[in-house]
């Protein structure tokens, strides 16, 4: 199963094999990771599994569509690494991904 | 009552409200006994993607529970399902489950939800004829839904026109009964529901408006659905989505006060004050809408419910939100920031002809609420401005040239 690492913004490290198909967003709500509250389930009606992508795994990860993209202008703290985590599908190729968590999704 | 006093939690209904309520008690530190109670076999779920993703065969159930089963166990949340609480003594501070145990509670919060109204028309019991509230219901009717069954679908809510979409595009015949004059009437303008009226036609969906179902017909399974004026629609599977009404047993038995829902103040407190109430049973006052008591059916005020009981329980303050919705229907994303009743009138940003469009809800000079179809920044910017009880003057909102970003931002 891939491996992935959710950190917190206080520093704390989450480190999960996450099954492929779901999302980041899932697999981190099942393990009640703080930081990501996805309110809507993962329907993309939300925008509170707001994640950083680690900059070295942003080619793997693919880029946020426009849907995505408007969603995210109304976050907080946004940079060009961030996304909405419920978007990012785990697949074999993302084994070791890396994401950071934002201090707060509202 | 002391929150300090407070060691064990009872939570009644483990659907969505009563799930977060137990999960946030916990994360946010309480120590003491969680017990959660819920009716049904399956651990706290999410029912939005029943109507949707879980109905079109793309989610399992174990993609639709809030955690996984062994959460409850790893955080000390003793989950009974399968079990149905049938008295509250509020005196003696117990709950009585069916089979005459007692268990005692300092606090006590009921998410109990709602159930789906039933059909009150002979040849309702026929095999064929399904309501839609729990993953049970959706997979009893699961087997039907095959390309050229004919379904009709009793009721034009948000949950009927889901039900609806998912079928035609796994290649049902679709017929709508729908008693008002137009879909979504009880929870959109008639331009919206306008614009969804014309979508699912366009998609083949076949619509009675004005119509009254008389009676289900059928020997062992359901054959049509006869309408009053005589009509007959062949149907195999009848799908009835005449809203729900909220589930107020157990508060009604032991005196609560019960007014369209439990009634709670701001802290989802009832008139007992070891007692809560949250999610689609309860009825509270919203704080963005000067206070007014309101039932929401909703993902956000099953959760919101969850934090504010969590937060009161625990001493602390818990950070409210506009209430907002969502409907998928096709490739249309329906948001919905703030309530729309009352408004006297509506402002459009884009047009409909884009199938990317939102309208704004307007009370005076006092934005209400906001639909936006495939549109979210207007969506999350409406809910801001709600939430920060600002307004927009309905020249800005229409000037399109304007990104919604920027208009948040200059109006404070």
């Amino acid at each position: 199963m891939p491996k992935i690492t959710y950190i917190e913004d206080s520093g704390k490290e989450h480190a999960i094999d996450a099954p492929e198909g779901q999302t980041v967003m899932e697999a981190a709500v099942k393990h009640a990771v703080p930081g990501i509250d996805a309110d809507c389930g993962g329907a993309c009606a939300c925008a509170t599994c707001h994640v950083y992508v680690d900059p070295e795994w942003l080619g793997k990860t693919g880029e946020a569509n426009s849907m995505e993209q408007s969603m995210l202008d109304f976050a907080n703290d946004v940079e060009t690494n961030s996304r909405l985590s419920c978007q990012i599908k785990i697949t074999k190729e993302l084994d070791g991904l890396v994401v950071r968590l934002p201090k707060s999704q509202h | 009552m002391e929150t300090n006093e407070i060691k064990r939690v009872i939570i009644i209904g483990a659907g969505q409200a009563g799930g977060e309520a137990a999960q946030r008690l916990r994360q946010g530190g309480f120590e003491g006994e969680i017990t959660l109670i819920g009716e049904e076999p399956a651990p706290p779920y999410q029912r939005p993607p029943l109507s949707k993703k879980y109905l079109a065969g793309e989610f399992g159930m174990e993609r639709l529970l809030l955690r996984p089963a062994s959460v409850y166990a790893d955080e000390r949340i003793a989950l009974l399902t399968d079990t149905r609480a049938v008295w509250i003594d509020r005196k003696g501070k117990r709950v009585r489950l069916e089979g005459g145990r007692e268990l005692p509670y300092d606090a006590l919060v009921l998410a109990t939800g709602a159930r789906p109204r039933k059909l009150s028309l002979a040849g309702a019991d026929l095999e064929g004829v399904h309501l839609f509230r729990t993953a049970e219901d959706v997979d009893a009717m699961k087997p039907a839904f095959v390309a050229g069954a004919k379904l009709v679908v009793i009721g034009a809510g948000y949950i009927g026109l889901e039900g609806a979409a998912v079928a035609r595009q796994m290649g049902l015949e679709v017929t709508v009964i729908e008693t008002a004059v137009r879909p979504l009437a009880r929870v959109t303008s008639p331009e919206v529901a306008g614009f969804f009226l014309d979508e699912h036609t366009r998609q083949g969906v076949r619509f009675v408006l004005g119509g009254q179902p008389a009676v289900i017909k059928g020997q062992d399974r359901v054959r049509a659905v006869g309408l009053a004026d005589g009509t007959e629609i062949p149907a195999d599977i009848v799908l009835t989505g005449i809203g729900v009404n909220p589930e107020t047993t157990l508060a009604q038995h032991c005196n609560l006060p019960v007014d369209n829902g439990i009634v709670t103040d701001a802290r989802c407190r009832t008139e007992d004050e070891a007692i809560f109430a949250i999610g689609d049973c309860a009825n509270r006052p919203i704080a963005h809408y000067d206070g007014r008591q309101c039932r929401l059916e909703s993902v956000h005020n099953a959760i919101e419910g969850a934090k504010i009981v969590a937060a009161t329980i625990l001493g602390k303050e818990a950070a409210l939100e506009t209430p907002w919705f969502w409907s998928d229907q096709y490739d249309l994303k329906l948001q919905i920031a703030g309530l729309f009743h009352g408004y006297d009138h509506v402002v459009f940003r884009g047009v409909m002809a884009d199938r990317a469009f939102a309208a704004f809800y307007y009370k005076g000079d006092r934005l209400l609420a906001v639909d936006a179809v495939n549109r979210p920044a207007e969506f999350l910017g409406a809910k801001a401005l709600i939430h920060k009880g600002l307004s927009v003057s309905p020249e800005t909102i229409a000037d399109m040239a304007r990104p919604m970003k920027e208009i948040v931002a200059a109006a404070g």
